[in-house]
C-alpha cells in the first residue's frame, strides 16, 4: 500500500495532471479559465478571494522550491535543516491560515449567495471544499512539524519528493514512518493533481503565464495583421 | 507614415428618435444567450442620465481609459501592468451586475395555469441568474428612458460639470437628447492594454477589436479598463464579449445590423485612413480639449497623392482607397466638422463618431423671432445646453460644438429657402464657412441619407490572407471549439454539451 500510494500514484497523478491539461488546452480551450463570480457578487469576494490566493501561492511556490530543491542544495547554501524547517512551519502556518480564512470565506459565498450558488458547477464546488480540507491536513502538520524540530522528518519528504522526479524505485520507502497525517497530505495532494486538469484549478497556469507575458509584451497595444496569426 | 484603414461609424443625434431598434436587433443577434442577458452590445440611453451601467462615465470609479503621467506617458488610469496584475485576484474597480441589472423574466407559465381565483393571475418577475423571485426590479438598461427617474439622480450625470443643473430640472427648462452606445472600436483602445492574456486585438485591416475566445481567461480587466463599458463579462461562460462591429457582415460589405435596421437612417459606416505611428503622439498630447484636434491630426487625406502611395504601399487595398474617398465618415469629421468623438478625454482615440443634436429654442419669445427663413436663432438659445454637449464630445470645448450647430442650423435655412422660396441664399452658407455645394451635399447625405451614401464599405480581402478553397465545408460560426462543439460527447472539461436540433 505505501508502495502504490507513495511509489506508483505520484506518477499516475502527475501524468493525469500534465495530458490532461494539454489535451484540455487544446481540445477545448474555451473552457480554459478563471470562471469568476465576481461580477454576479462582490461581497466577500475581495478578501476570501485575495487572502485565498495569496495564501495559497506562498503555500504553492514554498512546497515547490522546498520540496523539488534537493537537500544538497540547500546544505550548499548553508541553511541548517532546523531554519529550513522553523521558515517552513512558521511561513507556512501564516499563509496556509490566510489561504484557509480566504477559502471558507469563499465557500460560505459560493453555498450561501443565490446567485453564485446557482451558477456553480459541482466541480467548482467541490474544488475549494477539497482545496481547504487539504490547507487543513496541511496546518495540522505543523503542530507535528513543531513538537521535533530538528529537521529530520523534513529531510525524509525532500528526499521522497527528489526521488520521484529522478524515477528512484525506492523513494516511497524513504516517507513509510513519516506521521500519518502527512501521509494525508500527500495523498489528497496527488487526488489534487488528478482533479486539476478538470476543473477551473488549470487557470493557475495562465495566471502565472499571462503574469510573465504581459509583463514582457512591448507596450500595451496588440494589433493582429492581415497575415500574422491567421497564416 | 504608417497607413492603416478602418470603418469608422457616424450617428446622427440630431435625427435619433430613441426607438431602441439598433438594440433589439443587435440583441436578437449577438446577445441573447445564457450569461449575457444582461449584456446589451448596443444601448440608447436618454441623457441626461447616470446611463447603463450606472454612472459609466465616472472614470474616478470605474478607472477606464488612459491617464497622462506628469512625464506624458501614456499609462491605463487602472495602473502600470504590476498594478493590474495586482488586481487579477479580485478587481476592485470592476462593476457588479446590479450596476447593469439583474436580468429577469417574467412567470409567464403562471398566467394558464393559475387556478381560478379572486384576482387575475400576474405574471411576477423571477431572476435568470438565480432562478429566484425578484420582488422589485431595481434597475435595467434604459431605466432613465425619457426622463423616467427624479432628476436628483439623473443629474449625477457627468456632462453636466460646468453647468448650472439646477435649472433644467425645472419642468420648462429640462431637455433630453438620446444617445446609442456601442463599442466604439478605438485607435488606442484601453481594454486591449488592460488584458492579461493579450487576448484582444485590433485588426490591422479594418480596426475592428475583437475578443479571442479560446485565450480569454476571464481576468475581466477589459471590463474595468473600457471607459464606454462595452465590454462585458459573460457570467456563464466566464469570458468577456464585445460588440464585433458585425465583422461577418462589414467583412462581405454589409453594414452592422444595428445601422442596417436604423428606421431614422441615422448611422454612417466609412472608410478612414490614419497614421499608425501617431497615435501614440496624438493620445498623450498635454490639453484634454486638445484631444479632438489632435485625433484630427492623424486621419490622412484619401485625396492626397502622397497618402494614397503611402497606403499601397502598407497593403491597402485599391477598393478601400477608393471607399475612403467617397467615406460619408471622412466627410462629417474632416471636411464638414460636423461629428465628433465620445469622450475624447479618456484618450482612446475612439471610432464611433456622434453629430450633436439641434434642439427647441429655449425662449418662446425668441423663437417668434425666427419668422425670417434666413435669420438663424444663437445656438447658446437652444435648448440643449452647448456645454452639456462640448462635455460630451469635445473634452468640454464649446467652440466646435457650436461651428458643427450652425452648420446644421445652416443647412436648414439654406434648404427651406431652396425648397419653400424657391430661392437659395449662399450668404448662409458662407456666414457658417461653408458654400452652397456643400451645404446641398451636407443635406443630400444628412437629410436624405440614401443607403448608398451612408453605407460605402468595400469589402474584405480575404483572398491576400487565405485559400478560400480550403473553407468548402466548414464549420462556419461555432461557439469558439472549431468544429468539435457537440461532439466530444460528454463534458469532461465542463465545457457546455450543444445538441444541435435534429432535421426534420
Amino acid at each position: 500500500m505505501n508502495q502504490f500510494l507513495f511509489g506508483t500514484l505520484p506518477y499516475i497523478a502527475l501524468t493525469v495532471l500534465l495530458i490532461g491539461s494539454v489535451a484540455r488546452y487544446e481540445r477545448d480551450p474555451a473552457t480554459w479559465k478563471s470562471s469568476s463570480s465576481q461580477l454576479l457578487r462582490r461581497r466577500m469576494l475581495m478578501w476570501g478571494s485575495v487572502l485565498f490566493h495569496v495564501g495559497v501561492l506562498v503555500v504553492f511556490f514554498g512546497h515547490l522550491f522546498g520540496l523539488l530543491l534537493p537537500v544538497e542544495f540547500w546544505d550548499a547554501l548553508g541553511v541548517k535543516h532546523e531554519w529550513k524547517q522553523a521558515l517552513a512551519a512558521i511561513g507556512g502556518g501564516i499563509a496556509g491560515a490566510m489561504a484557509l480564512i480566504g477559502a471558507l470565506l469563499l465557500i460560505v459565498r459560493r453555498l450561501s449567495d443565490p446567485r453564485v450558488a446557482a451558477s456553480s458547477s459541482f466541480a467548482d464546488t467541490a474544488i475549494i471544499i477539497i482545496l481547504a480540507i487539504q490547507l487543513v491536513l496541511g496546518l495540522a502538520t505543523v503542530p507535528v512539524s513543531l513538537a521535533n524540530m530538528d529537521g529530520h522528518e523534513m529531510v525524509k519528504l525532500m528526499n521522497w519528493a527528489n526521488g520521484i522526479f529522478t524515477f528512484d524505485g525506492a523513494a516511497a520507502s524513504y516517507i513509510a514512518d513519516v506521521p500519518l497525517i502527512f501521509k494525508a497530505h500527500i495523498v489528497l495532494g496527488l487526488i489534487i493533481f488528478i482533479l486539476f486538469p478538470f476543473t477551473r484549478l488549470v487557470h493557475l497556469v495562465s495566471g502565472l503565464a499571462a503574469f510573465v507575458r504581459y509583463m514582457l509584451r512591448p507596450g500595451f497595444q496588440i494589433v493582429r495583421s492581415r497575415k500574422g496569426k491567421r497564416a | 507614415m504608417k497607413v492603416r484603414a478602418q470603418i469608422g461609424m457616424v450617428l446622427n443625434l440630431d435625427k435619433c428618435i430613441g426607438c431602441h431598434t439598433c438594440s433589439v436587433t443587435c440583441k436578437n443577434v449577438w446577445t441573447s444567450r445564457d450569461g449575457v442577458e444582461y449584456a446589451w452590445f448596443n444601448n440608447v440611453e436618454t441623457k441626461p442620465g447616470i446611463g447603463y451601467p450606472r454612472d459609466w462615465e465616472n472614470q474616478q470609479r470605474w478607472k477606464g481609459g488612459w491617464q497622462r503621467t506628469a512625464s506624458g506617458k501614456l499609462v491605463p488610469r487602472q495602473g502600470v501592468k504590476w498594478r493590474i496584475l495586482a488586481n487579477i485576484f479580485a478587481n476592485p474597480s470592476l462593476p457588479e451586475i446590479d450596476d447593469y441589472y439583474e436580468p429577469f423574466t417574467f412567470d409567464y407559465d403562471h398566467l394558464k395555469s393559475a387556478p381560478e381565483m379572486e384576482a387575475f393571475p400576474t405574471a411576477r418577475p423571477r431572476s435568470l441568474v438565480s432562478g429566484e423571485r425578484i420582488e422589485k426590479i431595481e434597475w435595467g438598461p434604459n431605466w432613465e428612458e425619457i426622463l423616467g427617474g427624479e432628476f436628483a439622480k439623473r443629474s449625477k450625470d457627468y456632462n453636466f460639470e460646468g453647468v448650472q443643473k439646477e435649472i433644467y430640472g425645472e419642468y420648462e427648462n429640462t431637455f433630453m437628447m438620446y444617445l446609442p452606445r456601442l463599442c466604439e472600436h478605438c485607435l488606442n483602445p484601453a481594454c486591449v492594454a488592460s488584458c492579461p492574456s493579450g487576448a484582444i486585438y485590433k485588426r490591422e485591416e479594418d480596426g475592428v477589436v475583437l475578443i479571442d475566445q479560446e485565450k480569454c481567461r476571464g481576468w475581466r480587466m477589459c471590463v474595468s479598463g473600457c471607459p464606454y463599458k462595452k465590454i462585458y463579462y459573460n457570467w456563464e461562460s466566464g469570458k468577456s464579449e464585445k460588440c464585433t462591429f458585425c465583422y461577418p457582415r462589414i467583412e462581405s460589405g454589409m453594414p452592422t445590423v444595428c445601422s442596417e435596421t436604423c428606421v431614422g437612417r441615422i448611422r454612417y459606416l466609412g472608410v478612414m485612413l490614419y497614421d499608425a505611428d501617431r497615435i501614440a503622439e496624438a493620445a498623450s498630447v498635454a490639453g484634454e480639449t486638445d484631444l479632438y484636434d489632435a485625433q484630427l491630426g492623424i486621419f490622412l487625406d484619401p485625396n492626397d497623392p502622397a497618402v494614397i502611395e503611402a497606403a499601397r504601399a502598407e497593403g491597402v487595398p485599391e477598393d478601400w482607397i477608393e471607399a475612403a474617398r467617397r467615406s460619408p465618415v471622412w466627410k462629417m469629421a474632416m471636411e464638414w466638422k460636423v461629428a465628433f468623438p465620445l469622450h475624447p478625454e479618456y484618450r482612446t482615440l475612439p471610432m464611433v463618431w456622434y453629430i450633436p443634436p439641434l434642439s427647441p429654442i429655449k425662449n418662446a419669445a425668441e423663437a417668434g423671432m425666427l419668422g425670417h427663413d434666413t435669420e438663424m436663432p444663437d445656438v447658446k438659445n437652444l435648448r440643449i445646453p452647448v456645454r452639456y454637449l462640448a462635455n460630451m464630445l469635445t473634452a468640454g470645448d464649446e467652440a466646435p460644438v457650436v461651428r458643427a450647430l450652425e452648420r446644421m442650423l445652416a443647412m436648414r435655412a439654406y434648404m427651406r429657402g431652396v425648397k419653400v422660396n424657391g430661392e437659395a441664399d449662399a450668404t448662409i452658407a458662407e456666414k457658417v464657412g461653408l458654400d452652397a455645394l456643400t451645404i446641398e451635399e451636407m443635406y443630400h447625405v444628412m437629410a436624405i441619407a440614401n443607403y448608398e451614401d451612408r453605407f460605402v464599405i468595400p469589402t474584405t480581402h480575404r483572398e491576400q490572407v487565405e485559400d478560400a478553397y480550403d473553407l468548402r465545408g466548414g464549420c462556419g460560426f461555432t461557439d469558439g471549439n472549431q468544429c468539435s462543439v457537440g461532439s466530444s460527447g460528454g463534458k469532461l472539461f465542463g465545457s457546455r454539451k450543444i445538441v444541435l436540433p435534429a432535421a426534420e
